[in-house]
C-alpha cells in the first residue's frame, strides 16, 4: 500500500542534513514564524487565506473525505519533524494577490478541537464552495473514535505453556453525542480477537451491505516485525476500521458496534468463527441424516445465513450440487439473476476496481517522484552550501566572494524548494489516499455481492428440493391409490413428506425474502456508493489542485527571487 | 555566444565592427559520418576574423573531435602555465550511441572551448589555433595522426638535454628520493585550494545531474498519471469523469514541460557546473607542469655546481679535458638558466591565470545560476497556471 512508500525513511538519512537547512536559513529575511491553521483563522483576512484554513475544518467533517487516522506523531506515513519545522510556512512575506502561496497547508490538524467529527454552522456555509459535505443536510449527529495505548497482557485461561501467552489490548475511547449509546464518553480495552468478532458478526448480520474490510491479522508479520512497529501499525489499522464503521449510516446504529465500544469483557465469540466445532457438528449431524433419522430438512431459521457460514454440511453439499447444476446442467435454474440493471452495475464496478487500482498505482509513483525530486534538490542546496562556506573561508580574490555570495542565494532557494517539495508530497499522500481508501472499499462490495449470490444460491437450492419432494410425493401418491384401502407405511410416508413438503415451502417463503432483503440492500449501497464516491473524489481532485498550485505558487516566488538577484549576469538574448 | 565569451574586449560593436580586432569562431552543424564503430562526428568551424595573420575575414572547416584534442595538447606542451581550456572527455560508450543529446552537450563544450582560447590573449596568438581553424582536412588528418610520432622526438631541443640529465643526474648522484617541491606557502594554500575545489565542484554536479533525472522521472510519472486519470473518467462518466479528464489532460501537459525543463537544465546548468570541474582539472595539470619546471630548475642548477667543481678541479690540475668539461658546462648553464626562465614564466602566468580563472568562473557560474533559477520559476509557473486553470471546473463540478 502507499502507505509503505514511507516518506520517512528519505528523512532518517537526510535528518542531519536537514538540522543544517534549518540552521542555514535562520538568517534568511524571508523565513518567518511558524503558525497553525487554527492560528491562520485569526490572521488572515484575505477570503482565499480564510476559504483554505476552513476547507482544513471542512475536510475534517466525518460524512465527507474518508477520515485520516491520527496525528502526525504516530502515523508512520510521515515524519513529525517535518511539521515542527519552524520555518516551514512562508506565508505573510508574500503579501501581494492573495494567492495559493498564502496558505498554510497543514495535513493533520494538530488535535485541536476541530477534530471532531462534526460540522459548525458558521463555517459549513462557506465550506460548501471549497468542499462538498456528503449529506444534504446538516446534522450534528457524531462519533468519535480513538485507539490508543497498546498494553502487553497475560493470557489467563486456556494456556498450555506455563508463563502463558501474552496479546496486546488496545484501548479504545469513544466521545459521541448519539442518545442510543446513553453515555456521552466512554472506553473499553480490547484485543484484536475481539476486532474480528466484530467483523465477523456485522458479516452475518448486515449481509448485503458494503461493509469495511477490517485489518488483515499479518501473521507472518507481527512475528517479522518489530514490536513496537507493529503495535502501531495495528493500532493505527484499527482506528481507521472502527473508524469507517462509525461512518457507516446504518452499521453505526448496529447493536455489535455498540456492544464493541461500550461493554467491557470477551465478547461472545460467534457460532461461525469456530470452524473447527462448525465441522465437527456437522459431521455428526451428517450420518444422521443419511440415515434418515432427522429430518434432511434446512429449518428456516438457518436459511438466513449461507450455508458455507452454517454448520450443516448437508446443506452445503445440496447446494453446492445446485450450483454445479447451475453451471453445467443443462435447464435453466428455477430462479435466477434478471436484474438487468443489476447486472451491468457489477460490471461496471468491476471495471471502476480496475482503474482505481491502477490510478492509486500511478499515484505511489507521482508521490515517489515527488519525493525524490525534493530530496535530491535539497542535496544540491547543501552541496552548494559546502561550496559557499569553502569559496568564502578560502578566498584570496574578490571574484571569489561574489561567486560565494551567488551559491549561497541559489542554494538557500534550493533548500527551501526541497522543503515545498516535501510538504506538497505530505499532502499529496493525504489527498491521493482516497483512491486507495476506495480501493478497500471494493473488498466490502465484493463481499456484498456474493452474498447476493449466496442468498440467491440458497433460495435455487430449496426450489429445486421442494420440486423434488412433489414429484416424489405425487409418485407415492399414485403408486398407493392403486391398492385399494390405502397403504399404512406408503400413507404414513406421504404424510412425513408433506409435512417436510411445508417445511421446505416455509423455508423457502424465508430464504426468498431475505434474498429480496439482500437486493435492496445492495441497490441502497451501491446509491450510497455512487453519492459519497462522486464527492470524496471531487474533494480528492480539488486538494490535489489546490496543493499544487499553492506550492508552484511558492516555489515560482522563491526562484523569481533568485533570478533577480542574478540577472546581472544575464546577457541580451539569455 | 561567442561574442560573451570573448573576454578581450573585442565584441563586436555595433558601429564599427572591423576597427577593433576580433576573433569569433562557432562550432556548428554536427553530422554523423561514418558507419558503426567507425562513426564519428564532424563539426563545423566557422571563424570571423580580422587579425592580420589569418587568410580573410572568414573561414569555415570541417573538423572532428581528435581534432579539438589535437589543439587542447598542443596549447598544453606550448603554453606551459595557463590554464588550458578544457574538452568535454572522450566517451567511449555514448559514442556509440550518439544520442541527440550527447551530441548537442558535446557540441556546446566545443564550441565554448574554442571561443575560451580564442578570447585569450595569449592562446589566440598560437599557430596551433591558426592551423585548426585554417587548414584543409587533409593537413589535418596528417597533423593528427602525426601527433604521436614527429611531436615527441624533437632533436635540438633543450628538452633533449633536460631528459638526458634527468636520467644521469639521478637520484644516487643527488642522494634524494623524494622529488624537490616549491617551499611556497602562498602555492602550498592554492594547490590545496584547486584539490579541494575539485571534490566540491564534482559533488555539485553529481547532484545537478541528478536533478535533471528527478525531473524526467516526475514528467514520466504525471505522464503515467494522467492517463490514469483519463481512463479513470472514462469509467466514471458524467461530471466527475469529466474531471478526472481534465486531470489528466493537464497532468499530460506538465509531463511535457518537465521534459523540456530536464533537458535545459542540462545544457544550462548541469553543463557548466562539468565544465567548472573539467577546468580545475585542468589548473591540475598545469600544477604538474609547474612542479615538473621546478624540479628541472632544480636539478640543473645542482648539475651545474657539480659540473663547476669539477671544472674547477680540472683547471688546477691543468688535464687536458678542460676545454670539453669547459664546454659542457656552458651547455649546462645555459640550460640552468633556460629552466629557470621557463619556471618563473610559469609562475608569472598562474598568478595572472588564476585571478583571470576566478574571475570567468563567478561569470560562468552567475550565467549558470541565473539560467537554473530561470528555468524553475518559468516550470513552477507553467504548473501553477496549468493546475490553476482546473480550478474552475472542479468548482463547478461540485455545486453541479
Amino acid at each position: 500500500m502507499m502507505g509503505s512508500e514511507n516518506p520517512g525513511f528519505e528523512e532518517s538519512h537526510l535528518f542531519a542534513s536537514r538540522e543544517e537547512m534549518e540552521n542555514l536559513v535562520l538568517d534568511d529575511p524571508l523565513t518567518t514564524t511558524t503558525t497553525t491553521a487554527t492560528n491562520n483563522n485569526n490572521s488572515y483576512s484575505s477570503f482565499r487565506s480564510a476559504k483554505s484554513s476552513i476547507s482544513d475544518v471542512a475536510t475534517r467533517h466525518p460524512l465527507s473525505p474518508p477520515v485520516l487516522s491520527t496525528p502526525a506523531e504516530s502515523d508512520p506515513l510521515l515524519s513529525p519533524p517535518v511539521f515542527r519545522n519552524p520555518n516551514a510556512s512562508d506565508n505573510n512575506s508574500y503579501i501581494e494577490p492573495p494567492s495559493y502561496a498564502d496558505v498554510i497547508f497543514s495535513p493533520f490538524d494538530d488535535n485541536s478541537a476541530n477534530e471532531i467529527n462534526r460540522v459548525d454552522s458558521s463555517s459549513h456555509d462557506l465550506d460548501s464552495s471549497l468542499t462538498l459535505s456528503r449529506s444534504s443536510s446538516s446534522t450534528s449527529d457524531y462519533i468519535k473514535i480513538t485507539v490508543s495505548n497498546p498494553k502487553k497482557e497475560q493470557e489467563t485461561t486456556n494456556s498450555l505453556v506455563p508463563g502463558g501467552n501474552t496479546y496486546y489490548t488496545y484501548l479504545i475511547t469513544t466521545r459521541t453525542n448519539i442518545a442510543d449509546f446513553g453515555s456521552s464518553e466512554f472506553s473499553v480495552r480490547r484485543r484484536f480477537r475481539d476486532v474480528v468478532t466484530l467483523s465477523d458478526r456485522l458479516a452475518e448480520s448486515y449481509r448485503g451491505y458494503f461493509i469495511p474490510p477490517r485489518p488483515d491479522k499479518n501473521v507472518v508479520e507481527s512475528q517479522v516485525m518489530q514490536k513496537q512497529e507493529f503495535v502501531e501499525h495495528r493500532r493505527v489499522a484499527l482506528e481507521k476500521y472502527l473508524r469507517r464503521l462509525a461512518e457507516h449510516p446504518v452499521i453505526r446504529q448496529s447493536d455489535e458496534l455498540k456492544v464493541f465500544l461500550q461493554v467491557e469483557g470477551r465478547l461472545p465469540l460467534s457460532m461461525s468463527t469456530d470452524v473447527a466445532s462448525r465441522m465437527l457438528d456437522g459431521a455428526v449431524k451428517l450420518p444422521k441424516q443419511l440415515f434418515g433419522e432427522s429430518t434432511a430438512v434446512v429449518a428456516p431459521h438457518e436459511v438466513v445465513q449461507p450455508a458455507k457460514g452454517g454448520r450443516d454440511l448437508l446443506r452445503l453439499f445440496k447446494e453446492l450440487r445446485q450450483s454445479v447444476a447451475n453451471d453445467w446442467g443443462g435447464s435453466k435454474p428455477p430462479v435466477v439473476e434478471e436484474d438487468k440493471v443489476f447486472l451491468e452495475k457489477k460490471e461496471w464496478i468491476h471495471d471502476l476496481e480496475q482503474q482505481i487500482s491502477y490510478a492509486s498505482q500511478q499515484a505511489e509513483s507521482l508521490v515517489k517522484a515527488q519525493q525524490d525530486m525534493g530530496e535530491t534538490m535539497g542535496e544540491l542546496g547543501l552541496a552548494f552550501i559546502k561550496l559557499t562556506k569553502f569559496e568564502n573561508e578560502e578566498a584570496m580574490y574578490n571574484s571569489q566572494r561574489v561567486r560565494a555570495a551567488d551559491m549561497k542565494c541559489l542554494a538557500t532557494a534550493a533548500v527551501k524548494a526541497s522543503r515545498f517539495y516535501r510538504e506538497l508530497n505530505a499532502q499529496t499522500v493525504k489527498h491521493l489516499d482516497t483512491l486507495h481508501e476506495y480501493l478497500g472499499l471494493m473488498l466490502a462490495v465484493h463481499g456484498a455481492f456474493s452474498d447476493r449470490s449466496s442468498a440467491l444460491l440458497t433460495v435455487q437450492t430449496l426450489l429445486s428440493e421442494l420440486s423434488t419432494l412433489h414429484a416424489r410425493a405425487e409418485k407415492l401418491e399414485a403408486a398407493s391409490s392403486k391398492i385399494f384401502g390405502g397403504d399404512k407405511s406408503r400413507i404414513r410416508k406421504i404424510e412425513e413428506l408433506k409435512e417436510t413438503i411445508r417445511v421446505t415451502e416455509d423455508a423457502k417463503n424465508v430464504a426468498i425474502r431475505e434474498y429480496e432483503r439482500i437486493k435492496e440492500n445492495n441497490k441502497c449501497e451501491l446509491e450510497r456508493l455512487d453519492k459519497e464516491r462522486r464527492v470524496d473524489f471531487l474533494n480528492m481532485l480539488k486538494g490535489f489542485v489546490v496543493n499544487q498550485v499553492g506550492y508552484a505558487e511558492k516555489s515560482s516566488d522563491v526562484w523569481a527571487k533568485v533570478a533577480e538577484e542574478t540577472s546581472g549576469y544575464a546577457k541580451d538574448s539569455c | 555566444m561567442e561574442q560573451q565569451r570573448s573576454l578581450s574586449g573585442s565584441s563586436q560593436s555595433p558601429r564599427s565592427p572591423s576597427s577593433q580586432p576580433y576573433l569569433s569562431v562557432s562550432v556548428t552543424d554536427p553530422v554523423k559520418l561514418g558507419n558503426g564503430v567507425q562513426a564519428y562526428i564532424s563539426y563545423r568551424v566557422i571563424t570571423k576574423t580580422n587579425f592580420p595573420e589569418y587568410q580573410g575575414p572568414e573561414k569555415i572547416v570541417i573538423r572532428r573531435y581528435s581534432d579539438f584534442i589535437w589543439l587542447r595538447d598542443r596549447l598544453f606542451e606550448k603554453y606551459k602555465g595557463i590554464f588550458i581550456p578544457p574538452v568535454p572527455e572522450k566517451s567511449a560508450v555514448e559514442k556509440f550511441r550518439f544520442s541527440a543529446e550527447f551530441i548537442e552537450m558535446r557540441r556546446q563544450a566545443l564550441d565554448i572551448f574554442v571561443n575560451r582560447i580564442a578570447s585569450h590573449n595569449l592562446l589566440q596568438q598560437s599557430e596551433d589555433l591558426r592551423t585548426f581553424l585554417q587548414a584543409d582536412e587533409e593537413t589535418m588528418e596528417r597533423l593528427r595522426s602525426h601527433e604521436t610520432g614527429i611531436f615527441k622526438k624533437k632533436p635540438a631541443d633543450l628538452m633533449q638535454i633536460f631528459k638526458d640529465v634527468q636520467s644521469k643526474v639521478s637520484d644516487v648522484v643527488l642522494g634524494k628520493e623524494k622529488p624537490v617541491e616549491e617551499s611556497n606557502p602562498e602555492y602550498e594554500k592554492l594547490k590545496h585550494y584547486v584539490f579541494e575545489l575539485e571534490n566540491h565542484l564534482a559533488e555539485a554536479q553529481k547532484h545537478a545531474y541528478r536533478l535533471v533525472k528527478r525531473h524526467r522521472e516526475l514528467g514520466q510519472s504525471l505522464s503515467d498519471f494522467g492517463k490514469a486519470a483519463k481512463l479513470l473518467g472514462a469509467c466514471e462518466g458524467q461530471v466527475l469523469g469529466k474531471a478526472f479528464s481534465d486531470l489528466g489532460a493537464k497532468s499530460e501537459v506538465l509531463s511535457a514541460k518537465l521534459q523540456k525543463e530536464a533537458h535545459q537544465l542540462l545544457m544550462s546548468f548541469e553543463e557548466p557546473l562539468k565544465d567548472y570541474v573539467r577546468a580545475v582539472q585542468s589548473i591540475k595539470a598545469t600544477i604538474g607542469e609547474r612542479a615538473n619546471a621546478f624540479r628541472q630548475q632544480c636539478e640543473l642548477a645542482e648539475t651545474m655546481k657539480l659540473k663547476e667543481i669539477n671544472l674547477d678541479k680540472l683547471m688546477l690540475t691543468r688535464s687536458d679535458r678542460v676545454g670539453e668539461a669547459e664546454h659542457e658546462y656552458k651547455e649546462l648553464k645555459a640550460a640552468s638558466e633556460e629552466a629557470t626562465r621557463r619556471f618563473e614564466t610559469i609562475v608569472r602566468l598562474m598568478n595572472e591565470e588564476i585571478v583571470r580563472f576566478q574571475e570567468q568562473k563567478t561569470q560562468d557560474m552567475g550565467i549558470a545560476f541565473h539560467e537554473f533559477a530561470k528555468g524553475q520559476a518559468r516550470l513552477a509557473n507553467s504548473i501553477a497556471d496549468a493546475w490553476r486553470s482546473l480550478l474552475p471546473k472542479l468548482e463547478a463540478c461540485s455545486s453541479a
